[in-house]
């Protein structure tokens, strides 16, 4: 069993209260905090868009909205929650406040620059936001040229540059966290006995890092043609199209990495805990993160294979498709494994992880579909790839950032929450999603096209399913905003280790000090040694 | 139209079934992982289920044999599934060589189809089932896609070079025609219809139309017009290549490269001369450019191939760059 630890009464939350230790703090968990109320807002704004969109398409005529709003709406409700929510929720908020916890380190190794990722990433949402209502965006959060460089009449220079201005605290971050991960382990804390959100969050850094660069330039150079009318993707300038469509991917395939590997870390580390074992094959399930990562760099091209490239293009991208799948399946198949043999406690962040799982599964499989060069030529541009790519991106990551969110909630906040509501929200969330996601798999293959304002009347039967689905869905995504918020005030007190989990986290108070650790921890051992630990108890 | 829910798109071409089989099988492939996976987690999940939080999990931390099972079963499945998908896909971009020829234009928000013997229409293509078709497509202004479900195509139409899909109805009847790449306010309206029609009706909705005489014979009244015609004479003595035969060979070029002469190139050699010079002609040829619209200059390219194309003709013609490069 973990030593109990001396609780005092000062933490991070208490120390300083004003309103300037919030705003001008280089503490990583108060960064971490900050980022999730700047989420959590970003969230709203692009659920909001949704809930407009799904309502629209319950009928098949345009009857809620103009077509120019509509645009707007689903251009926003992806400008938002990609580069708002999905890119940074777990990296941000629960990156910042663990990764320096479980490293034994009192802090990332560049404070200052920290701080800075933030208010970095406040001001692009900020720049992101004046474009929204100051003439919206309605080129697909994609900004394909030439539409986005000389049809359009929205704003895209600003929502452009907002992306642009964003992209850096993406940078900042993901080099502070490799700096930090290279420099600041605990003694004794070797690369294969870190957690294997370390593994996640390290790979996903290393993306960032030579990823987001390309976006930068890439939507730097929308501006300057929209702006200057200088001919880099527009034909009637003398550029090429598809030239933007290459260099747009090869860094938004990745960033769906960005999204999803973080959380995959998440899970190893609940799923851990909650069966109270080591993770099955732990350095295949971190090398796959790293694979993960490098591969995710060699396949952008699949998004383009109707967008006349050619064809033994095509079929090489394919193939590299196909073998970034394997490490996903590696990772779900050690996950399950993990399962086995072990003491299988059914705590709320242990229902999200099964969410989790059951979504990436699906969002996963159906990856093969689209990655095969035959189907996909039917399947690209409608609705079975907004499925697809919400099966992952929302289902996956979304439902691995709450399983994270309630697993270390106690150690954030000091305070548990509710856990039958916690389950009964993942429940919702899960039962909601399937039933907005899953028809429009079987939308997708009828031929409707993504991107539709009306639509022919044969659909309208599963696009309404999908609009119900979309309510429960909201309220599943409701409830922790609401027993969350209570459980931050008059919530129960947590103690120190409530899951009884492994990991330097655990062994320290909660809410933690604002310093971290009153003495260096020392490691001896590796991450998920929990049958070691327990038999003393036992 | 509503009674019932769909579940599944008409299939009306040849390579509809191909594409469906493909896609049953990956649904039985996925379906039996996704179930082997959710049935495992559920299953310990409520056998290993312990509430006390107290107790451990038994000390196992991997297996080499299972992860190498586990890594190699799942690639060489999925090796199994690009194969295939593969060659479905090589049969969707590869027309046969004998295609009914239409071509298209997509502008924001609509779509206009011309047949080579003359007739137009917009957001409706009446072709006849049975028959081998090719639409070649361009866009006019924003990036477009010509999506066809029922026959299992798409393809981007992309301002400044060409696209193409083929297809072979297999059924008569009405099918829907998508835009599937979002191009503006009105992208959820360029939409419409194909009609799939016996041959005989087919050639009786072509002797309806047609008055305006066919492609290639507007094409040649724009070569006329533009004065084409004046440097670009038949016997090669022009001071431009002469264009007998010239569609579908190899032409040699100044910097001493080789390209095919198929639409894509003859488009740019109207618009941009300078980008890819035959050789043994001088740069003199001016840039056409916002004098032709698209539809013109896919009639000029229905005349270039009413030459004949490639081998067939216009090999005497001196400047023919292909014997040329075959001697070398």
């Amino acid at each position: 069993m973990i030593t109990t630890v001396a609780e005092s009464p000062v933490n991070y939350l208490n120390h300083q209260t004003t309103l300037a230790s919030w705003l001008l703090t280089k503490d990583h968990k108060r960064i971490g905090l900050m980022y999730m109320v700047v989420v959590t807002i970003a969230f709203i704004i692009g659920a909001v868009f949704a809930a407009l969109i799904r309502t629209e398409l319950a009928t098949p005529a345009g009857d809620l909205v103009s077509s120019d709003m509509y645009n707007r709406l689903f251009t926003m409700h992806g400008v938002a929650m990609v580069f708002f929510v999905l890119i940074p929720a777990v990296p941000a908020i629960l990156g910042n406040f663990v990764l320096p916890l479980m490293l034994g380190a009192k802090d990332v190794a560049f404070p200052r620059l920290n701080l800075l990722s933030w208010y970095v990433f406040v001001i692009g949402l900020c720049v992101t936001l004046f474009a929204m209502v100051y003439g919206g965006v309605d080129t697909g959060w994609t900004f394909y040229p030439p539409y986005s460089t000389d049809g359009s009449s929205s704003n895209v220079l600003a929502a452009g540059i907002g992306v642009f201005i964003t992209g850096f605290s993406s940078i900042l971050t993901g080099l502070n966290f490799m700096v930090t991960i290279h420099r600041m382990r605990a003694p004794g804390l070797t690369w294969f006995r870190l957690p294997l959100f370390v593994w996640a969050v390290y790979s996903t850094a290393l993306v960032m890092v030579l990823g987001t660069p390309v976006i930068a330039i890439t939507v730097a150079m929308v501006a300057a043609e929209r702006a200057l009318h200088l001919g880099f993707f527009d034909p009637k300038l003398g550029g090429d199209p598809v030239l933007f469509q290459h260099l747009f991917w090869f860094y938004s395939h990745p960033a769906v990495y960005i999204m999803i590997l973080p959380p995959m870390g998440v899970i190893s580390e609940t799923i851990a805990c909650f069966s109270r074992k080591n993770v099955f094959g732990y350095s295949f399930v971190a090398f796959s993160s790293l694979a993960i990562a490098i591969f995710g760099f060699l396949v952008w091209a699949h998004h383009l294979f109707v967008a006349g490239i050619s064809p033994y293009s095509a079929m090489v991208f394919s193939f590299l498709t196909f073998a970034v799948a394997i490490p996903s399946a590696v990772k779900t198949f050690n996950w399950t494994a993990t399962l086995y043999r072990g003491a299988i406690w059914w705590k709320a962040p242990m229902m999200w992880t099964f969410g989790f799982m059951g979504l990436f599964l699906i969002g996963g499989l159906t990856g093969l579909f689209v990655a095969s060069l035959g189907l996909d030529v039917h399947l690209t541009d409608t609705y079975f790839v907004v499925a697809h790519f919400h099966y992952i991106m929302v289902g996956g990551a979304i439902m691995g950032f709450f399983a994270g969110l309630h697993f270390w909630w106690p150690k954030m906040t000091g305070r548990m929450y509710n856990d039958n509501l916690a389950k009964l929200s993942a429940l919702l969330v899960f039962i909601g999603f399937n039933m907005t996601f899953f028809p429009q798999f079987i939308l997708g293959y009828l031929g409707m096209p993504r991107r539709y304002h009306e639509y022919p009347p044969e659909f309208q039967v599963l696009n309404l399913a999908s609009t119900a689905g979309a309510m429960v869905l909201g309220i599943g995504y409701l409830l922790p905003m609401i027993y969350l918020t209570y459980s931050f005030f008059k919530g129960e007190k947590a103690s120190a280790n409530p899951w009884l989990a492994t990991g330097l986290e655990w062994t320290i108070q909660s809410p933690p000090l604002p310093q971290n650790f009153l003495v260096q921890p020392v490691v001896t051992e590796g991450a998920y040694e929990y049958s070691k630990r327990e038999i003393k108890v036992a | 139209m509503l009674s019932g829910i769909p579940l599944f798109p008409p299939a009306a071409s040849t390579l509809a079934p191909e594409v469906d089989a493909l896609y049953f099988f990956l649904l039985g492939v996925t379906a039996f992982f996704a179930i082997l996976v959710v049935v495992l987690v559920l299953y310990f999940a409520i056998k290993y289920r312990d509430d006390t939080g107290l107790k451990v999990g038994a000390p196992i931390t991997g297996s080499i044999p299972l992860e190498i099972g586990w890594s190699l079963v799942p690639f060489f499945v999925a090796m199994g599934i690009f194969v295939w998908a593969t060659a479905v896909f090589f049969h969707i971009v590869r027309p046969p060589d004998q295609t009914l020829e239409v071509y298209s234009t997509g502008k924001r928000w609509m779509w206009r189809f011309q047949h080579v013997d003359g007739q137009r229409e917009i957001n409706q293509l009446h072709i006849p089932v049975g028959r081998p078709v090719k639409v070649t497509f361009t866009s006019e202004d924003v990036l477009h896609d010509l999506f066809i479900p029922a026959f299992r195509v798409k393809a981007d139409a992309i301002p400044g070079r060409y696209s193409s899909i083929w297809f072979t109805a297999t059924k008569t009847g009405e099918y829907h025609l998508f835009c599937a790449e979002y191009c503006g306010t009105r992208h959820s309206g360029m939409i419409g219809t194909v009609y799939v029609m016996e041959e005989k009706d087919y050639q009786a909705w072509l002797s309806g139309g047609g008055l305006t005489g066919s492609m290639s014979a507007r094409g040649e009244q724009l070569f006329q017009q533009m004065a084409c015609s004046t440097c670009h004479v038949n016997d090669g003595t022009g001071r431009g290549p002469s264009l007998l035969g010239v569609f579908g060979s190899t032409v040699k070029l100044s910097t001493g490269q080789a390209v095919k002469a198929d639409e894509t190139y003859v488009r740019e050699s109207i618009l941009t001369p300078q980008a890819k010079l035959v050789n043994g002609y001088q740069p003199i040829m001016p840039t056409f450019q916002g004098l032709v619209n698209e539809e013109g200059v896919l009639s000029l390219i229905e005349y270039v191939k009413s030459l004949g194309s490639g081998g067939t003709g216009g090999q005497q013609a001196s400047a023919a760059p292909a014997p040329a490069a075959a001697a070398k």
